[in-house]
Order: C-alpha cells, then sequence, then structure tokens
C-alpha cells in the first residue's frame, strides 16, 4: 500500500505535521481525502456578520465522490491488519449508497470481491456505479428503508458466517477514526486552526464524532454540532432522523453541543440555490449542512465555521430532489433565504 | 370504496405500529382526508401546506406512480392497494 493509506493511520502528531496533496500516485486509494475547503460568500454576503465566515469542505473530490470513502479505506485497512478479512472473503455492508459506492471502489482497488445490501429504492444512479465497480447488488424492501437493510444483511452472514467481512460502518469505530486521523486535521490545518463551529449532518455520525472528537482535542471551546432531519419521515437521503432510528453504536450524543434539525424541502431548497448562486450541484445532505451553517452564523457576531458537503449532485437527478425544482425562481432567492434562516 | 394502504416504518406511529391499514373514499385525496381522520398527523407528513404531495413523497397506486396518474385526484376503487413510499434509503 502506498503513501496515502499508511498516511490514514499515522499518529495525531504526525496528521499535523503536513499537508501536501498527492501528484501522483499508484493506487485510487491514495488519493483519498485532502479535499478543498471552500468559502461560501455569494450565497452569505449581507445575511451574515463581516466577522462570520462559512467553509465547505468538498468530500465531492474524493476518487469515489463522497466522504464516505474516507470510512471505507479505513474500516477495510483495519479489517485485513486484524485479520477478519482473509483472501477469499466477501465484503458484505448494508448501505444508503455512497458508502456501498465507497466499499465497491476499495474492494476492487484491492481484490475483494463486494456484496452491497441497499432499500430497492436507493436513486438509480448510485446502483449503476455500484455495479461497474463490479459488486453485487442485494435489495431489500424499500418500505422498510435503511434498518430494513441491516436487517436484510444481518440474516444474509448469518447462514454462511465464514464467508463474509462486514465493515458495519455503523458500530465500527474505524468509520469515525478515519474522520479523526484525515477530515478534522485537515480542517484544522485548513483554518489554521481558525476554526470555532464544526457542522455535519449526521448518517453514521463517523464524521461529526471523529472529525469533532479531533478538533475538540485541540481546542476544547470549538463546538461540535450535528445536522438531522426535522421527522422520522423525511427525504434526505443517507441521513438518519436519531431518535426514531435504530442509533448507530459509534453515535455519543454527549459528545455533542447541539443539533440542528432541517426539513427535507428545505434542504431541497438550499441546493437548487448553491446551484445557481454558487456555481455547485451538491447532494441534498449538503444542502441540509449549508442551511444549518447559515441559521448557526445568523446567532454569531464573528466566528469560523465548517460544515461538510458530502458529495456532489450528479447522483441524484433522477431523484425526487428535482421534482418541481423549475417552480423555484430565482430572482427572489435572497428573500425566501432570509426567511430561511430566521 | 375500501382501499388497502401500505405504511412505511417512519409513519407506523401513527398507525400503532401496523403496516397496512384499510381506508375510505373514491380518489385518493379523499383517501388521504379518511387516513388523517383514523390517523391523525399523517396528512402533515403526506401532503404540503398548498395541499399537494410532499416533494419527497412517492404514492403508488396499484403500483403505478400518481404522479404520472392524476395525482391527489387519481380514481380509486374497491380492493385497490396503495404503497407511501419515501424517497429515500435513510431514517427508519
Amino acid at each position: 500500500m502506498a503513501t496515502r493509506s499508511q498516511s490514514s493511520r499515522q499518529s495525531l502528531a504526525d496528521a499535523e505535521r503536513e499537508f501536501v496533496p498527492v501528484a501522483r500516485a499508484q493506487s485510487v486509494l491514495d488519493l483519498i481525502g485532502n479535499t478543498p475547503l471552500l468559502e461560501i460568500t455569494r450565497l452569505t454576503a449581507g445575511l451574515i456578520e463581516p466577522d462570520v465566515r462559512i467553509f465547505a469542505k468538498l468530500e465531492g473530490f474524493n476518487p469515489g465522490g463522497s466522504v464516505k470513502d474516507r470510512a471505507a479505506r479505513s474500516m477495510i485497512m483495519r479489517g485485513i491488519e486484524s485479520g477478519e478479512l482473509t483472501a477469499g472473503k466477501v465484503i458484505i455492508d448494508s448501505t444508503s449508497g455512497n458508502t456501498g459506492i465507497a466499499l465497491a471502489m476499495v474492494g476492487a482497488a484491492l481484490g475483494y470481491p463486494v456484496e452491497l445490501v441497499m432499500a430497492a429504492n436507493v436513486s438509480r444512479e448510485r446502483k449503476k456505479i455500484i455495479e461497474a465497480y463490479g459488486a453485487k447488488l442485494i435489495f431489500s424492501d424499500p418500505m422498510e428503508l435503511s434498518d430494513g437493510a441491516i436487517r436484510l444483511c444481518r440474516k444474509i452472514i448469518a447462514e454462511n458466517p465464514d464467508r463474509y467481512y462486514k465493515p458495519d460502518q455503523y458500530n465500527n469505530e474505524a468509520n469515525s477514526l478515519a474522520h479523526f486521523e484525515t477530515t478534522g486535521p485537515e480542517i484544522w490545518h485548513q483554518t489554521e486552526g481558525r476554526v470555532t463551529h464544526f457542522l455535519a449532518a449526521i448518517g453514521t455520525s463517523g464524521t461529526v464524532m471523529g472529525a469533532g472528537r479531533f478538533l475538540k482535542s485541540k481546542n476544547r471551546d470549538i463546538k461540535v454540532i450535528a445536522v438531522e432531519p426535522d421527522d422520522a419521515m423525511h427525504g434526505l437521503e443517507g441521513l438518519k432522523h436519531m431518535a426514531s432510528s435504530i442509533v448507530p453504536g459509534i453515535y455519543h450524543e454527549n459528545e455533542l453541543d447541539s443539533k440542528i434539525p432541517i426539513s427535507t424541502e428545505d434542504a431541497y431548497e438550499m441546493v437548487y440555490m448553491l446551484g445557481q448562486i454558487e456555481g455547485m450541484i451538491i447532494g441534498q445532505s449538503a444542502g441540509a449542512a449549508m442551511l444549518a451553517a447559515m441559521r448557526l452564523a445568523r446567532t454569531l457576531r464573528e466566528g469560523t465555521i465548517v460544515t461538510i458537503f458530502p458529495d456532489f449532485g450528479d447522483k441524484y437527478l433522477s431523484t425526487n430532489l428535482w421534482i418541481g425544482w423549475q417552480e423555484w425562481r430565482q430572482e427572489q432567492w435572497r428573500e425566501r433565504l432570509a426567511k430561511m434562516i430566521g | 370504496m375500501e382501499v388497502r394502504v401500505r405504511v412505511p416504518t417512519p409513519l407506523r406511529r401513527f398507525t400503532g405500529g401496523k403496516d397496512e391499514v384499510p381506508a375510505e373514499g373514491a380518489s385518493l385525496r379523499a383517501i388521504i382526508d379518511n387516513l388523517e381522520t383514523r390517523h391523525a398527523g399523517l396528512r402533515e407528513r403526506l401532503l404540503d401546506d398548498k395541499g399537494e404531495i410532499r416533494r419527497f413523497v412517492n404514492i403508488y397506486l396499484n403500483g403505478d406512480d400518481v404522479r404520472f396518474l392524476d395525482q391527489l385526484n387519481s380514481k380509486v376503487k374497491d380492493g385497490d392497494e396503495i404503497s407511501i413510499v419515501p424517497a429515500i434509503a435513510g431514517g427508519r
């Protein structure tokens, strides 16, 4: 394994030393992480105090197209190191999409077969991408959503336990550790230690837990905030409404300073705004994160807010996210946004 | 007209945990009104402020997406099956 995947396991002290983007790599795994931070300025101008800045970490620049590349590499490398994942075993997991893509990519790059259990209603683009990496898809009942996929995956493994290695993103600390070792240090470095608030939307909660833990280890005054759907019935793919869900084992609510609930419709509208005002098409979880960041910014006189845009929006073009978006009126966006952020 | 309505996990807290409930009405709109009288709270999860189907909610009538039928005015008949499916895989 080449340099970057070794660096993903580096010590905390090493993590602070240097960030040099990879110019030439020997494996796609070496290209994971070191994503750019973009300051959001056009959307926020005149709506937040001049000394409050909002930065988005663009995880869509990862080779598999999402933040999940980090967790997938971390979980699989640790599975190999611990001896749980050996040659001939199949990597299996339940996933709502991006983790599936990431596991399929890492599996392909390392030569392990991958099988993924997902609710049949995940977006068409995601299914095709996963198949293009050579992974096998198994569909669970769409009425049961991701919890149905979790249950079906458990059943398949129980029938043939020696055949599979399950990274188990919801309960594997290697998921949050990936963010403790890479995402968190990158944010610290990219803001030159000025970050005051870190927000991330929660699905497994790996990003907010791991990166949040690192940032608090550098400066305990940094506020760590989770963004979640405002109701059990929501349309924010990949995100979990914790109060009504099977709570991930890696989720430790006591480490959060607060949570910001976001409605599906508002998050979708933020996606339209970012496309037309900032020139960036992102996914709905990034829309939720950006809206939460702006709501938080409205309460501050100064501060440096960093949030995560987990992926770009190309995987969602065929989904409900874009139903009826033409009704959205660009000329009234500022008025509308002011209302949305209160 | 009595139809069967399949309910996804996040809405079963309104149906006493049931994954399928009966409802009456001649159109999808009437069915949703009737569902609300039996299971208060369901309508606002399905319809927006303007009374249209919320963007992330898919409703199927005998397997066909009602967005490609007559939306809320779609006619229903005895024994039809209506499925409510959120357009996501996250959550419960």
